[in-house]
């Protein structure tokens, strides 16, 4: 099975642990990923904000860098369902036939980490021990566009030493949702606020979730209120075996 | 200057051209089954969750219970009903809706009680008379019979004439207008009582 | 509150205000939360209730995507059940039609069912001008309209308002409208429930004149059903001589069996109840009973613009339940007003462009942008409206009509974010500034960002730069750990 690593823009610039931490939990799993270098991002940023025409290259690269893999796996929720759910409505858009058939080829074969783990590997229990105290938010895009149910909660709870609390109110939005934080950052603020707050009152001294733009954001505001609370993405906890050796 | 009809409709043409994909056909799903025990107690139990009053008696404890239900003042009847009230005004569809404002009570029977929902519908037959008697005076004494209840809305629905008018009423009139909490008891009639009456009219 | 939406600002702006009112966040949190409680209680009793989510989408778009033959059809069965039935371009159209009939009776005044598609046309203003009062009979609509308000929800247009707050408006504004509430008026909701009885049981028993909605209309049976829970409903609907409801033509429904799955959905969807209190259902005029004038206004008001929408006409399948308000994170944050129009949150934000069209005023273009796109009210939708997936289109509609011209700063920032993305050579050179961007950022950035929330540190070097390094990690000596793990 050739497995291709689409690690997200986002990961890429600003989190390549989250990036690293995939690769090193895969091959631990006896999976080895490449990183298709012309890679660059899903293109969701666009769309979501309305410049679909501004998209149609990106897909195209997407596509391009993608095409011919078994699997796709990416550490986002929210970037596996633009290339599911979004790429074939900008790829008919362009009228570019060629990349409508591209598109089809490659959308199904996208994976969030945690269906590529439960659903093509048929793990739960990665190996991984993480004696910590968490709460688990599970992010929008994953939740209700892919449905990821609680595949990601079934990997942690398999996670060695680790203390899974639950969160309040998990389902709701934290208020990320990419332009939106910025175009009503006063609503995306409140929203992240009330989350933060949940957050705390569970006593975690961390909060994972599957997307590092949603844990940007209540990373944000957590930080801003110095609360302690540190935001991990789920493939870190997974991937950790924090020095000991089984 | 076109007509609004000819305007409208030659707008919704085409807005519709060229959209050939013909949804696909679905029909609700349902489980027509009869009426068993079970379905009439639960009835009784989601009527009475609405905090409607329900008593189940026998067809000949019917005119007592019906005696004892009734507030002070007078009650009207509609023309068609099959128990005797005594004292009853039988509306002859003369009675204003001043007129109604000022008695107590109404006893009607129903057209079909549908269980999962806990609903009475009436069609205003005359056992139950037009609307308004059943509307303005502040008790409803309802009598529903064992066998015109059915499981759940599409076996009411295949049952109902569309021709007729119909009331449906799940417990007395609410609200829930101030904070979402339910208070029984607005404009329609704050208190209703079911009379569940065991067998066959 | 000035008692229109006309001239509110965009979302935006709107919305920073009513964030700042704590009441309103409170009110909102407790009634919002109370509602979504309550309807996932109902709507779990019912197992397939996914499949009865698939039944009235489809039940709702054969009937659209019939709609010329299903109006015509239903403008037969009403006419030869006695109703007389007119039609209804614009807002304009439909409030002169019913004035007239008003006025042919010599009507001073009109009791109203709750209505939302004659708030949308301003039906009550148009009335006023005419010199013919309007009373709203919904104890909800009854609180905004006693108050000069703007109703803030579908269901419920009073949820901003608490208890104490309609107390006041009750004491302080009955008396002008017609019987004042009574000395002893608590705040308990049973007793202004029971104040507000006394106040329009007047203005029942002498209405001459009803006007409605219509939550459904059936083409085959030249039926019509309202839903209701107070039984004001009941009361306009039955005591008048004269009877007007005025009907968006996507309320049409082919067939009396299509009202089975909207009648398990709607009441679950909306009040979270197993069914609600009262549902009047009427086919044109019965002798003896009920209003013996009966006329059906069939209104389009942009309905057919967004019905030529490929993408949003599924909007038009909304039955107005609310429940996508109710789960909404963005409307219970800035309730209902912010949205500028009498149809709020999500439903709100993609039918008011797609009734009115986009490209025209910052306020209508600003809606589609009001949603973090989390999806919980495509999960909800008793009609299965696919609103984060309109709201993307919408917003493509929005950017397409303001290509041409001078570019806004994001639309050249998004051009270049294309450029940057078409070509991973060309991103790998701006990640080499990512932590000069991010240092940048921290100093200068948008302070939409900064300013509540802080920035995350740069990484030392990209993923890219990393896997290029290191080979994919295969020949960094410092991650000693991978070849132990196995």
């Amino acid at each position: 099975m050739r497995v291709a690593l689409m690690v997200t823009c986002i990961n890429d610039a600003l989190y390549p642990s989250t990036g690293q931490a995939v690769v090193r939990l895969l091959r631990r799993l006896g999976v080895e990923v490449d990183f298709p270098q012309a890679q660059t991002c899903c293109g969701q940023p666009m769309v979501n904000t309305g410049y679909l025409d501004e998209a149609v290259p990106v897909v195209r690269t997407f596509v391009d860098a993608f095409a011919g893999y078994d699997a796709v796996v990416t550490p986002s929720g929210s970037c596996a369902g633009s290339a599911r759910h979004q790429h074939s409505i900008v790829a008919r858009r362009s009228g570019d036939e060629a990349l409508e058939r591209a598109v089809a080829e490659v959308a199904p074969k996208v994976y969030e980490l945690s269906e590529f783990l439960v659903d093509v590997l048929g793990v739960t229990d990665v190996g991984a021990y993480y004696p910590h105290r968490v709460t688990y938010h599970p992010t929008c895009h994953s939740l209700r566009m892919l449905g990821v149910g609680d595949r990601p909660r079934r990997l942690l709870e398999a996670v060695r030493g680790i203390r899974l609390v639950d969160l309040p109110g998990a389902d709701q939005c934290c208020g990320f949702g990419g332009t939106f934080a910025v175009k009503n950052a006063d609503t995306s603020v409140a929203m992240g606020a009330d989350k933060a707050r949940h957050i705390r009152e569970t006593g975690a001294e961390i909060v994972v979730a599957g997307d590092n733009s949603c844990l940007t954001h209540i990373g944000g505001v957590l930080s801003r209120q110095r609360s302690g609370v540190r935001t991990v993405h789920l493939a870190e906890i997974l991937a950790s075996t924090e020095g000991v050796l089984r | 200057m076109t007509d609004a009809r000819t305007e409208i409709l030659a707008r919704v043409r085409e807005a519709l051209a060229g959209s050939a994909v013909e949804p696909v056909e679905t029909r609700a799903p349902r489980d027509l089954a009869p009426a068993t025990p079970e379905v009439v107690d639960l009835f009784a139990e989601r009527v009475a969750d609405y905090r409607a009053v329900v008593e189940r008696c026998g067809a000949e404890e019917l005119e007592d219970r019906i005696a004892a239900a009734l507030p002070a003042g007078r009650v009207v009847v509609p023309p068609g009903l099959s128990v005797r009230v005594p004292d009853a005004i039988v509306d002859d569809g003369t009675l204003t809706a001043a007129e109604l404002d000022r008695i107590a009570a109404v006893v009607t029977e129903a057209r079909v009680g549908i269980a999962e929902t806990g609903t009475i519908v009436l069609d205003h037959a005359p056992d139950q008379g037009r609307r308004a008697i059943s509307l303005v005076p502040d008790t409803h004494i309802c009598v529903v019979r064992e066998d015109q209840v059915v499981p759940d809305v599409p076996d009411a629905i295949a049952l109902l004439d569309p021709a007729r008018p119909q009331t449906w009423i799940s417990g007395p009139s609410a609200t829930s207008d101030i904070e979402l909490d339910r208070v029984e008891g607005v404009h329609g009639p704050r208190t209703l009582h079911v009379l569940l009456v065991a067998g066959e009219r | 509150m000035s008692g229109t939406f006309v001239g509110m600002p965009a979302f935006p702006e709107a919305a920073r205000e009513a964030l700042a009112d704590s009441q309103l966040r409170h009110n909102l949190a407790h009634a919002t939360g109370t509602i979504r409680a309550k309807r996932a209680k109902v709507v779990a009793e019912v197992a397939d209730w996914e499949e009865l989510r698939l039944a009235g989408a489809a039940v709702k778009e054969r009937a659209l995507r019939d709609l010329d033959t299903q109006l015509v059809r239903l403008e037969e069965t009403l006419t030869a059940n006695g109703a007389t039935v007119h039609w209804a371009r614009d807002a304009a159209e439909a409030n002169a039609i019913v004035a007239g009939i008003a006025k042919a009776h010599a009507a001073e005044e009109v009791v109203k069912v709750k209505s939302m598609v004659t708030q949308e046309i301003g039906l009550n203003e148009a009335l006023a001008e005419e010199g013919i009062s309007a009373w709203e009979t919904d104890l909800a609509e009854l609180i905004v309209q006693l108050g000069d308000d703007l109703p803030s929800h579908i269901l419920v247009p009073a949820i901003h308002r608490n208890r104490a707050e309609i107390r006041e408006i009750f004491r302080s504004k009955m008396a002008a409208a017609g019987r004042p509430a009574p000395d002893d008026l608590t705040d308990e909701p049973a007793v202004l429930a029971a104040a507000a009885r006394d106040h329009l049981r007047e203005k029942f028993l002498r209405a001459k004149v009803g006007v409605s909605g219509a939550n459904f209309a059936v083409a085959e049976t030249g039926t019509l059903v309202v839903v209701e829970s107070e039984g004001n409903g009941r009361m306009c609907l039955t005591l008048p001589e004269v009877l007007v409801s005025v009907v968006g033509i996507e309320k049409v429904v082919s067939r009396w069996e299509d009202l089975d799955p909207m009648l398990r959905l709607l009441p679950r969807s909306s009040t979270g109840e197993r069914m609600n209190p009262y549902t009047s259902v009427w086919s044109g005029v019965t002798p003896g009973d009920g209003p013996q004038e009966v006329h059906v206004v069939l209104l389009d008001n942009g309905r057919t613009r967004a019905l030529a929408d490929e993408v949003g006409r599924q909007a038009l399948r909304c039955i107005r339940c609310s429940a996508c308000l109710n789960v909404c994170p963005v409307y219970e944050r800035t309730g209902g007003h912010a949205y500028g129009s009498v149809y709020p949150g999500p439903i709100g934000a993609i039918l008011n462009p797609l009734l009115k069209g986009v490209g025209h005023d910052d306020q209508t273009d600003s809606l589609p942008y009001a949603s973090s796109l989390c999806g919980a009210c495509f999960e909800v939708c008793p009609v299965r409206i696919d609103i984060p997936s309109v709201l993307v289109d919408q917003r493509a509609q929005v950017v397409d009509a303001h290509r041409g011209g001078v570019p806004k700063p994001e639309a050249v920032a998004m051009k270049g974010a294309a450029y940057v993305l078409g070509r991973s050579r060309r991103l790998s050179v701006v990640e080499r500034f990512t932590g000069l961007g991010m240092r940048f950022a921290r100093r200068f950035g948008p302070a939409a960002w900064i300013g509540a929330r802080d920035l995350p540190d740069a990484p030392g070097e990209s993923f890219r730069a990393w896997w290029m390094r290191t080979d994919g990690g295969r020949t960094d000596g410092s991650r000693k750990e991978d070849g132990t793990d196995d």
